[in-house]
Formats: C-alpha cells, structure tokens, sequence
C-alpha cells in the first residue's frame, strides 16, 4: 500500500482528496460526512459578509443522454453568519483533529481579512484559501474574480493577509484571465503559501427555446454564471500545468477542476498538484466516490512503484513544452484492425469530411480480409492510404472500438528537427522550405 | 388484449438513440428492405426531432408503423446492427420506429405532402396491402395520378386482417392508409378487378398498372372433416379478431393449430389470448425445419404451447357434425429426402377447434383470368425482373407476395416501391433517387447503398462468416 498521506505547505491530511469550496461545504454537518466518507480534507464554503442567494441557482450542460457534463452555478458564498461558520469548523476540528479544514474567505477590507483570519485561526482552521475566484456575483462588488483578474490587486490584498496569518494561505485562482501565470506569480510575491486552481469558468449553458430564459432562471432572468464538471478539465490541466512548469512559482499546487475519479486527480498530481479538490462530482453522486479514489490512487502508485504521491507529483510537467520545440520529422499514420472492426464508418466520413481524405472504402475481397461474423459479405471496409496519411489522430478519436486504430510510428530516418531549427536552417540556406504537405 | 411490444417513453428514446453510433453507410440501411435511413431518423431522436424522424421513416416506408411493431428486426435492421461486434445489445430500432411514428400520429402530424405539381400519368395498383400501398405512395411523391383497387370492404390486406391482434392493431393499418390517400390516392374499396373492371379497362384507363394482390386463401388439408365448422383456416381466425368483438370470437378449449410458420404461431398464440386451455402445434417436420423465426417460436413456447412435430394430420374426428379430435400420425425422413408416413404410428388428439396454417394459395389463375398474357412461373408466383417488378408485359408491374411467394410485410413494401421506380424508369424515362447517403464513392453505388437494393439478412451474415471459417480451416487442414 502506498502512502496516501501529504503534507501540502503545511497543512497535513491522511490523503490528497479534499473537497472544494462549495455548496458540498457548507456545513458541520456536510462535514462530517464528507470526513466519515474518507475524505481527508475540505476548504470550507466561503465565509464573508452573509449575502442573499437566489432560486434557482445551478444549471448543466447535457450531452448524449449523459447528465452534467458540464455545471453552471449562480450561487454566491456562504449565506450563514460568520459566527455560525466559525463555531462550526471548531467542532469539526475537535472532531476530527487529523483532517485538514481550511477556511475560504472572501472580504471587503483589509481590517475584514485581518479579523477573519484571526477568527479562522481561533476556530482552529488547518488553512486559509483566498477566494480570488467567483466569477459571478460577488465580482459585481468588486470581490472574487474581480480580484483575481488584477493580479497587482490579488498581490496586494494577499499582503495584507500575510501580514497576520499564523496558518498557510492558498490563493485560489480565476481561469477568467488571459494568462494564469501572472496571477499565480503575483501569489507568490505576496508570500503565499500555496494556489489553487481553478475556480469556475464565465458560463451560460443554455437558451430555452420556448421562453428564451436562460437557466438557473430567476423569474425568467438569469445570470453569467460559474462552469465546472468534466467539461473543464482539460482547461483546468492546462492552467495547472502552466503553473507548475513556471521557474517563477514555484509554491505547492491544490487542483481543481472537472475531477470525478482516481485517474483524473492522478493526471493533476502528475502536473504537479499535491492535492486535489472536488466538488461537482460531490454534488452528482454525493461524498461516496472518495472510496474508489483512495482505491484506485493506490493501487495505481503500487502498481507503478511509487511509495507516495510526493513521488507521482510533478511527473508529466516537463513532458509538456511550447509547439516549437516538438519534432517536425516524427511521423505516425493510422492502422486498422479488421479483426476488430465492427464496420461502423466512422473513421471513414470522419477524414473524407472532417480531415485529410486519406481513408478509402474498399472491397474486403480485394484486401483478403477474413471479416468476424455479422459483417456484411462484400460491403466495403475502410483503409488508411498511409501515404496520405497526416498522422492526425483523428480515426483513432471516432473510432467505438478500443485499440482498433492505432497510430504506427514511421520511421523517416531523418533527426529530430523543431520548428526554431527548421527555421535557421532555412535561414542559412542549409534547407529549403517545405511545401505544405509533402 | 395488450401489446405485446411497449412504447417507449421519452427519456427511453432518448437513452436508446443516443447509444446509437450514428454509422457512415450503416448496416442496418443495407438490411431493411425499403431502404431507411436509419441512423439519420436515430440521430434525430436523440435531439429530439421526433417529426423530422418520422418523415425520414415514412419518405421510405410508408407503412413505418406497422413495420415499426411487426418487422422481424432481429434478422434485419437488429440483427445488422454493428453493437453486435461490440458484445453489446444491438439498438432498439423497431422501437425507435415505432417512438417517432407514434409521435406524428398521436399528434395528427402530416409529415409527408404530395408533390405541388402532378406529371399528368396515372398508375392503376391492384390490391391496397402493404406492397400496393408502399408502390402508391411512392408514385404519388413522384408526382403520379394514383388509383388503388381494393376487393375487400377495408384498405390495408394483411395488415388490417391477417397479423397477431397483439402486434398490430387494425386501426392503425387504417391510419396508414389515410397516410396514402392524404398524399392524394384514390382508393376505391370493393372494387374486385377481374370482376367489377376489366384488366383491359386497368391498361386503357392508366399510363401502367401495378399488381399487389397478395396471396390468395389457405390452402386446405386435403383430409377428411375438413368442412366441419371448428375447422378454420388461420388467417380467416385472425381476422375475426380484427373484425368482431374479441368476446364474440369462438375459440376452442383444446385446439390443434396444424403448421410451422409464423403465421401458425400467431393462430397458436392468439388462441392462448382468447382463452383456449390448451393449445397443441402440429409439424410435419421438426423443429429445426420450422420456417417460424426462432424468436416467435420462443414466444409460444412462452405462452404453454404444446408442439407436436414429426407429425401430420390424417383426418378429423368428428361427432354429429362438430370436431372432436384430429387424426395423426408420426411421419420421417426417407432416404432420398422425402417425407413419409410411419405406418401404423396413428394416433388421435382430442380437439375442439382445428386451425390450418399451411401456407396460402398462389393467385396465378386470378392472374391469368384478369391479363391473359402475363407469365407466371414456377410455384404459381407471377414472372418479374427483381429490381423493377417489370413483367413480361410491358406496362404491367407486380411485387409483394403475389410475385415473391410470400415473406415479410415490409419485403412487400420495399417490393412496392421498387416497382413505383421501375414504373417511373418506364413512363418518364428517369431514374428516381435513392435513399443513399452521399460519398466519394458512392456514385456508382458500389460502395454505399440500401437494403432496397438487395437487402440483406442477419443469418445470411452467420452463414457466410461460417462457410468462410469453414473453408478457411479445411485449407489450413490440406496445408
């Protein structure tokens, strides 16, 4: 078994599975049950002045049958009193004094922090996360991703902060910026311990057509609301991995975004994420799914060596690099597996439409090809022109089957060459330019 | 007595056709007979565009509903379905069908229009069953001046009279043929052409003239006590539940539906339904030989029917002039193939009602008495080209059950509609367009097509995968 266990800046929890702040975070007693699941840590819901949420307030994203691919929310931080909230996470903490709470705030002034996180501390918070993140509402009042996309702001208010704070301090970042790094570096100006990333992405996820009210519809009106759910992932993954590639941050990451199970949490920490925050999958299937987390984690690190997740951290950051440094005399095409083939076409339509027209429909009798039963004598089966072939992937994408296309290295016999060498080759004349497809 | 298929409810639909992987050229197009695009009306299911799928269903098949509820999907658009090679459940096309049909029809919703503009030829079609309705609409979309010639009191053939009551209910043959005449066909029910009009009427009032008449009445026993009033012939059993009361229908407590073919089993099943205590099948041949699809075959087993195989039927018992049992006796194989008799092996089977589902007569004298010169070749099935339904005469056009022999409704339907193209080719010298969903290499039609075309069927799949591993591994044994 390895060792789940992390100390992240600090903070130490039996496993790197916290829950993010949410509506899943709301409470004592989500709290406990979210710790009694398994969970080893929760960032409270954000605390601040108390506000007033509206109804509806969550919307999805739907695809192919398949519910909350994507998730919209309108609801702003917590709607209870800081003393509720802090009297709360105190007897949570007596509790349960190995997990981790950490206490997101989100304030007004410079006095306001100073009390809350003297107020955290006291509750005996394990944590502080800055919420530099919510994209609606609360950015309204100049708090939230309002902070977040002004990273001289962010860096400023994360001063006062660390002026006082006894604990560690994580600023939570806004994907709702051009570049993430300028506002992790301003993080890690401003001394702080730690970032998490991301929070919600600007969304609307839908029109209905019959009112034209857009949803969560608040007596027909609605609101830009905050994305998350699998539908984000990968742009969580980008900013995560951005962040752990920059020399210039360089602090312990907590990632967030579109997380659902194991495998999704294990490709944050292999870019660099120490910890792990979930929320929409809570708010799907409930705090249950931890317990094929903490599985499936484990038996992925034991099944590749690893002893901890400090070992799996970080490992796929360098294998992430700007376009011009990758190789342009790498070539791969397109194999298919007749043998496996249910003869569906995809592949087909997909390159003489979406692509480069380099499959053909050919007749397997012509091939030789000994098709499996239920295959149509004589219907025509697709094949890669390899030569035409662009390496493109995309067959491999449509493809229903697994493993039934694969991408084959062909050997050019020609050194690597990047794009920046390319480009001084042509320069000096050593090479002349390529035409587009050759 | 309820459907033995449920609808679907939406969210079902929904579920079911976004399974569907939406396939270029699908197999499922080559097994239908009438060609539909099936992955294109899935497709728009599972956006729900149920209107859109019903008009993509009913442009190719105007009997899509009863098709829908009594196509044997297993052996085609199912049993072509990729998801098989997958290990998984093929996609529920029938229901799918049947989802986006009844979602037009339960709203009244017309998803077909006849053309703006009419070419000025009129077809004569003989018979309104499915294969001279499938012929009609077609034509009438083409721009056709169509009239149908129906003997019978109600427009539809088999399906308004002969299919299992819990399959397919008469009404809603009826429906689809409203669906015909909305597209501006006249149909003219209980006009008996041979009788009532003349062939030679048909060829000098009408630019061509296409023949749907089905098959003719049950063939008979050939046994002693046959004309007894408990012995019926199946179909005619069928259509009393179609025609009466189900309470007013006679049904027997025991009875001996003598038979091996799916029209057979609906006899056998429809009797369980009616209230019979316990009904027996007798075949001639065994189980094997069955011509019922194994599936239907489940069915009855399903409803506690008895089989009776390897035997024939010899005479009817019968006291003062009502059935009391049925003479039979075992039967087998002789060497060369034939089937014979056991001697001595009689016995007898207590019975109060005797169905016969032996097969229905062909209609060549029907045909010889109306047009005189068409040919009719061997097995009494009128002589056509198969891609056009073109007889030896040339303005006379035939398909469904009166050229074929016999098979699936929606064999007849695609049949029909063949001969509406052949027609077409005839008349306006053009080629009507077909279903195929475009590509590179599907201008000549080599590659992509429809089931239209030359449909195929699941266990042909099988059979052609075996014989190719069969001659595979003899080769590998010679090597």
């Amino acid at each position: 078994m390895a060792d789940l266990s992390v100390n992240f800046a600090g903070i130490r929890t039996p496993n790197p599975f916290w829950v993010a702040s949410g509506p899943p975070s709301n409470t004592a007693y989500q709290t406990h049950r979210a710790f009694e699941a398994g969970w080893g840590g929760l960032v409270w819901k954000t605390i601040g002045t108390p506000i007033v949420n509206v109804s509806s307030r969550y919307s999805a994203l739907d695809i192919g049958g398949q519910r909350m691919v994507g998730f919209n929310n309108i609801e702003l931080i917590s709607d209870r009193s800081p003393e509720v909230n802090f009297q709360e996470i105190a007897e949570v903490k007596k509790r349960w004094p190995n997990h981790a709470v950490i206490a997101s705030l989100m304030c007004e002034s410079r006095e306001q922090w100073h009390e809350f996180i003297r107020r955290s501390e006291d509750a005996g918070a394990d944590g502080i996360e800055l919420n530099y993140g919510c994209p609606h509402g609360m950015c309204e009042r100049g708090m939230g991703s309002a902070v977040g996309q002004q990273p001289l702001v962010a860096e400023r208010i994360t001063g006062w902060v660390m002026e006082v704070a006894k604990i560690p301090v994580i600023v939570k970042l806004t994907p709702n910026i051009t570049d993430i790094t300028a506002a992790a570096r301003a993080a890690k100006r401003a001394g702080a311990n730690a970032i998490s990333l991301i929070n919600t992405i600007n969304s609307i996820t839908n029109v209905n057509l019959d009112t034209f009210a857009s949803e969560p519809a608040v007596r027909g009106m609605s609101s830009h609301g905050g994305y998350c759910g699998p539908a984000v992932k990968p742009i969580a993954l980008n900013m995560v991995q951005s962040c752990a590639a920059d020399p210039e941050v360089r602090i312990p990451i907590s990632g967030i975004g579109g997380i659902s199970n194991w495998r999704d949490a294990a490709e944050f920490m292999a870019f660099g994420a120490g910890t792990v925050q979930v929320c929409t999958a809570i708010m799907h299937h409930g705090f249950r799914i931890v317990d094929d987390m903490i599985e499936g984690l484990n038996s992925y690190l034991d099944e590749k060596k690893m002893r901890s997740v400090d070992d799996l951290c970080g490992r796929a950051v360098a294998n992430v690099t700007t376009w011009e440094k990758l190789d342009l005399n790498f070539r791969q095409v397109a194999r298919i597996n007749h043998d496996t083939c249910i003869g569906c076409n995809l592949c087909y339509i997909a390159c003489e439409d979406g692509a480069h027209q380099c499959i053909d429909l050919l007749n397997p009798d012509s091939l030789g090809l000994d098709l499996g039963p239920g295959r149509v004598p004589h219907k025509h089966v697709p094949k890669v022109r390899e030569d035409d072939c662009v390496g493109c992937n995309l067959c491999t994408l449509v493809c229903p089957v697994d493993r039934c296309i694969t991408m084959v290295e062909v050997p050019t016999g020609k050194p690597p060459m990047t794009w920046v060498e390319y480009q001084a080759k042509v320069a000096s004349g050593e090479m002349k330019p390529l035409p587009p497809h050759h | 007595m309820a459907d033995i298929q449920l609808p679907m409810r939406q969210m079902e639909a929904r579920v079911e056709a976004n399974r569907c992987l939406y396939c270029f050229d699908a197999p499922c197009i080559h097994a239908c007979p009438t060609g539909i695009d099936v992955p294109a009306f899935i497709r728009k299911i599972a956006g729900g565009n149920e209107i859109g799928a019903a008009k993509t269903i009913l442009e190719a098949n105007i009997l899509g509903a009863s098709c829908a509820r009594i196509c044997p999907t297993k052996v085609l658009c199912e049993g072509a379905c990729v998801l098989h090679d997958r290990d998984e459940k093929p996609i529920e096309i029938g229901r799918l069908q049947r989802h986006a049909t009844d979602f037009v029809n339960d709203r009244g919703i017309h998803v077909l229009k006849p053309p703006e503009k009419k070419n000025g030829k009129s077809v004569a079609v003989v018979g309104s069953g499915p294969a001279g309705l499938g012929c009609a609409a077609e034509l009438a979309q083409l721009g056709y001046q169509v009239t149908i010639f129906e003997k019978s009191k109600l427009p539809g053939g088999l399906n308004t009279y002969g299919i299992a009551y819990y399959k397919l209910k008469p009404q809603l043959s009826l429906n689809e043929a409203e669906l015909v005449k909305d597209l501006g066909v006249d149909i003219r029910c209980g006009v008996e052409v041979g009788r009532d009009i003349s062939g030679e009427e048909l060829q000098r009032d009408f630019d061509a003239v296409f023949l749907g008449l089905g098959l003719g009445d049950g063939n008979r026993l050939g046994i002693d006590g046959e004309n007894l009033p408990e012995c019926l012939d199946a179909l005619d059993f069928i259509e009393q539940i179609h025609t009466k009361p189900l309470h007013e229908i006679p049904v027997g407590h025991q009875v001996v539906v003598i038979g091996g073919g799916n029209t057979a089993i609906d006899a056998a099943t429809q009797s369980v339904r009616l209230g019979a205590k316990r009904v027996t099948m007798v075949y001639r041949r065994g189980e094997s030989q069955m011509s019922a699809y194994p599936f239907e075959f489940e069915k009855a087993k399903h409803d506690s029917v008895h089989f009776l195989f390897d035997s024939m039927p010899i005479s009817v018992v019968e006291v003062a002039g009502h059935v009391v049992g049925i003479r039979l006796a075992r039967t087998r194989m002789t060497a060369d193939g034939k089937l014979e008799m056991i001697p001595g092996s009689e016995f007898t089977q207590e019975c109060d009602m005797i169905l016969k589902a032996v097969g229905q007569e062909k209609q060549a004298e029907i045909m010889r008495g109306i047009f005189p010169k068409i040919a009719v070749g061997l097995g009494g099935v009128i002589t056509r080209d198969q891609m056009s339904g073109a007889t030896n005469v040339s303005d006379i056009f035939v398909g469904g059950d009166c050229a074929n022999g016999g098979r699936e409704v929606v064999n007849a339907v695609g049949e029909g509609k063949k001969a509406a193209h052949g027609i077409h080719a005839f008349l306006a010298g053009e080629r009507a367009s077909l279903p195929i969903q475009p590509s590179r290499l599907g201008v000549d039609g080599s590659a992509s097509g429809c089931g239209l075309h030359n449909p195929i069927r699941a266990h042909e799949l099988e059979a052609h995968w075996k014989a190719n591993q069969s001659t595979k591994n003899s080769g590998e044994h010679r090597g």
